[in-house]
């Protein structure tokens, strides 16, 4: 963790209250550690209808559905997951839908489980063959900006966006 | 006899009222637009697998609206994790209708798994599905439809059909326009505020 670190309980909070800016009132997720507070925020939101997935392409199709209806939507997710979506993409590109996803990466920095090496190195690639603007966030305190930034991109100039949270940030898991 | 897969949805979007439809890949896609087009239907010619969970977004937007999800065996089969996603959601005024013909009529007619032992009705039951039934004659189609329009949701209807294509008639193909068509006929102005 980098000196001085904010808790995850902190910006979680930075998180939440740019998607309340943003007007975010549809969650999508599959769990993840990094999220975990803020899952527990949107749950807790009653102008947020938040929504557990089986899986993250569900989401993106999900959240098309959202747009259709006037909603404005995130999916959380962990970096494994961007290779749920691939096919599910094309619907975004192909209908140019606005798509904001918050990522936490794993693979990344000081990771302990090699099986998350793989598809958390692949994520920029991916995100990036199918159409989706990739953005990165290292340091706990450019969260709110980012994420406000990243929400105006993706529903004002009707794109798909995926902020990047960096492993560095959230903290390496260990299994010790 | 199997039911005519064109008479199904005539007879489904006949009893439509203001409800919004969603189609499926494929043969659903082609058989509404034949139909009975309208800016209250949104299109897929892709994304397998999506348009139940696509329905449950529209759904929790518009809970005023009833949401129709119009797809095939072989689209639902790709999607099943959805099932679990909408029964534990339980929209009200969320229905899903499988056309059933046990086969993937767009790439040669192979078996889908539903020809095969697989009852979709069941494992929306499974899921939690307040109201899911099969219908394989057009008195239980005509049965069914109420439950599907006013019936508290999700509700979940397969749909027996021949496995037979009907004439092609190709509808809207550009997904930014069926998006702006369909947002502008719901949302008006507010479609592009």
């Amino acid at each position: 963790m980098p000196e001085e670190a904010p808790a995850q309980s902190v910006w979680s909070q930075d998180i939440h209250q740019a998607l309340t800016a943003a007007d975010v009132g549809q969650v999508a997720y599959v769990p993840d550690a990094g999220h975990k507070e803020l899952i527990e925020l949107c749950h807790a939101d009653a102008a947020m209808r938040t929504v557990s997935l089986t899986t993250e392409e569900e989401g993106v199709a999900l959240l098309a559905g959202a747009w259709l209806g006037g909603v404005r939507g995130v999916l959380l997710m962990q970096s494994s997951g961007v290779g749920n979506c691939v096919n599910m993409f094309s619907l975004i590109e192909e209908c140019r839908f606005p798509l904001l996803m918050l990522v936490t990466m794993r693979g990344q920095w000081g990771e302990t489980n090699p099986w998350q090496v793989p598809m958390g190195q692949g994520v920029p690639a991916v995100l990036a063959t199918c159409g989706v603007i990739v953005q990165h966030v290292d340091a706990a305190r450019d969260l709110g900006a980012a994420v406000e930034a990243a929400a105006q991109l993706a529903f004002v100039s009707s794109r798909a966006v995926a902020l990047l949270i960096g492993q560095r940030l959230i903290g390496a898991k260990t299994f010790e | 006899m199997r039911l005519d897969r064109r008479q199904a949805v005539a007879a489904i979007l006949g009893a439509r009222g203001d409800a919004l439809v969603v189609t499926g890949l494929g043969s659903p896609t082609w058989d509404v637009a034949a139909t009975a087009d309208s800016p209250h239907n949104f299109y897929l010619w892709g994304a397998m697998g999506g348009a139940s969970i696509l329905g449950l977004g529209l759904a929790l937007a518009q809970p005023s609206r009833r949401v129709v999800v119009i797809t095939g065996d072989g689209e639902m089969l790709m999607g099943l994790g959805s099932l679990a996603t909408i029964g534990a959601e339980r929209p009200s005024n969320l229905s899903i209708v499988v056309l059933d013909n046990e086969r993937y009529g767009e790439t040669g007619m192979q078996a889908s798994h539903t020809g095969r032992g697989v009852d979709l009705a069941a494992m929306a039951t499974a899921a939690s599905f307040p109201v899911a039934s099969t219908a394989s004659t057009a008195p239980e189609l005509t049965a069914a439809l109420p439950s599907l329009y006013t019936g508290e949701g999700p509700v979940f209807l397969v749909v027996k059909v021949a496995a037979h294509q009907p004439p092609l008639r190709v509808p809207l193909r550009d997904g930014t326009h069926i998006k702006h068509r369909f947002r502008e006929a719901l949302l008006g102005p507010r479609a592009f505020g």
